[in-house]
């Protein structure tokens, strides 16, 4: 039997893990409430462009009146020959298998569309290190390493994330897009409505369809066990459950760029659309990256309450193991002195 | 009748209030704004948005935005806005000192027109700054 000692330092052990994994779960969720603001944060932009948008679609006759056609080049469709798909993991680990899914969900996406050659852009170390591990990083566009290569990573920018990080990759992808090197973007993300409304879901950004609509070509929900799980979490953290009440602030913003049928354009509105369409794909990146930084501090705050309490038992077993060991020790000892004494 | 306003990026609404008068660095020169004012659509460039009540004055640096004027509301789009009193001179000065150095230095890879919207955006930081206090 181990000894009282050595169990009692293996207690103290576990005790500072669980003060650790403690201290995270708090942390994350202190991250998780500023992700979350964020993410409301950045709707009233993209719902204002959004209605700008569709008002100006009518305008400035986006569409060919006669065929239907669209007469801009990031709402042209083609085959999907090459595309091209953004993937949005975390940079760090210990958030369960918030990484290990959306990678699990990369590959499957890739199998659907064998057949396409598909460029890989990483947001995020982990979905990084898996594409290496696995596939050809090629940065060269003129060049192809096979059917799936990893063309560009962007690792590091999630902690702070700004508008401009998505802005930046936004407009190579409207380069590539409007040079038809690819035909289609997707991105896969974990998409994040509140800590028990996530899903997994691949969301195509180009070509634009419908202005306001996502459309998503793979959705993965939770599991209900994962549900009830967070849910649970989320109250002892003190984070609501519920989405964000957005109705108010929906409504002041589709009150823009409405108000009138005369407005004086400073610019003739072709020329608007043309200026604001970049702008919508950005903010659809950006979303998707906020959304998955919430879903991200959410999964290490399940992961670090799971972490605790499995400290907790762990404490519980070692303490009674421990009492064992000692009351063992002191009954030995009792027999030694009992039949020392005898053998007198 | 003041004239409300709103400023509203990706990341979050910058500010919002009345004022008397507000002027916007519109894509083709800056535009003055009174109540009642026409409806009007514009693209907005690098500038300086002054928002004046009385005799108060706000001033916002932004970059790449976009405006609609109502009779009693103007509200605007921009990519990036920055109250005066926000902005960091230190980092706009070493911005435009970047940015002049690439142009002095310029050469045929050098990203001329990035560079001048770097110098531009930093010298009208810097200049809105110099309202912040």
């Amino acid at each position: 039997m181990a000894n009282v000692l050595d169990i009692r330092r293996r207690i103290r052990s576990v005790r500072n893990t669980r003060q650790i994994t403690k201290a995270m779960k708090m942390i994350s969720a202190a991250r998780l409430r500023r992700a979350q603001e964020r993410a409301l944060g950045a709707r009233p932009y993209g719902q204002m462009l959004t209605n700008i948008l569709k008002s100006l679609v009518s305008r400035a006759e986006i569409y060919d009146p006669e065929t239907g056609e669209p007469r801009h080049p990031l709402l042209a469709r083609r085959p999907e020959k090459r595309i091209l798909l953004i993937v949005v993991t975390g940079d760090r680990g210990l958030a369960a298998a918030f990484n290990a899914n959306i990678t699990k969900a990369a590959l499957r996406f890739l199998r659907e569309k064998q057949g396409s050659s598909i460029d890989v852009v990483a947001v995020g170390r982990k979905g990084r290190d898996f594409f290496r591990r696995r596939y050809p990083w090629n940065p060269d566009p003129l060049m192809r390493l096979g059917p799936v290569q990893l063309v560009a990573e962007h690792v590091g920018v999630l902690g702070k994330l700004q508008f401009s990080d998505a802005g930046r990759l936004a407009e190579s992808l409207i380069a590539q897009y409007t040079e038809e090197k690819i035909d289609a973007v997707y991105v896969l993300y974990n998409e994040f409505k509140s800590v028990i409304a996530q899903r997994l879901v691949v969301e195509r950004v180009l070509p634009i369809g419908e202005l306001g609509a996502h459309e998503f070509a793979q959705a993965e929900e939770m599991t209900r066990e994962e549900r009830e799980r967070a849910a649970r979490v989320a109250t002892s953290a003190a984070i609501s459950t519920q989405e964000a009440d957005t109705a108010a602030m929906d409504e002041h913003a589709a009150q823009f760029g409405v108000a009138s049928q005369d407005y004086i354009y400073e610019q003739p509105p072709q020329e608007l659309f043309r200026d604001l369409l970049p702008k919508y794909v950005a903010i659809q990146v950006f979303r998707a990256m906020l959304e998955s930084v919430a879903a991200e501090h959410a999964a290490r705050m399940t992961a670090m309450d799971s972490a605790t309490s499995n400290a907790s038992d762990m404490i519980d077993a070692l303490t009674l193991t421990m009492n064992r060991a000692r009351q063992a020790a002191i009954t030995k000892e009792i027999i030694e002195i009992v039949s020392g004494a005898a053998a007198l | 009748m003041p004239l409300n306003f709103e400023i509203v990026t990706p990341e979050r609404q910058v500010a919002e209030g009345a004022a008397d008068e507000i002027q916007i660095p519109g894509k083709n020169g800056y535009l003055g704004i009174l109540p009642g004012h026409a409806p009007l659509l514009s693209e907005l460039g690098v500038g300086e948005i002054v928002c004046r009540r009385g005799r108060e004055a706000r001033h916002l640096a932004v970059a790449w935005g976009f405006a609609e004027v109502l009779p009693d509301k103007v509200t605007i789009l921009a990519e990036t806005a920055e109250r005066a009193e926000e902005i960091d001179v230190a980092r706009a000065e070493r911005a435009r000192d970047r940015a002049e150095k690439r142009l002095r230095e310029a050469q045929e890879e050098t990203d001329f027109e990035r560079a001048q919207v770097a110098l531009e955006r930093a010298l009208i930081r810097i200049q809105v700054a110099g309202h912040g206090h």
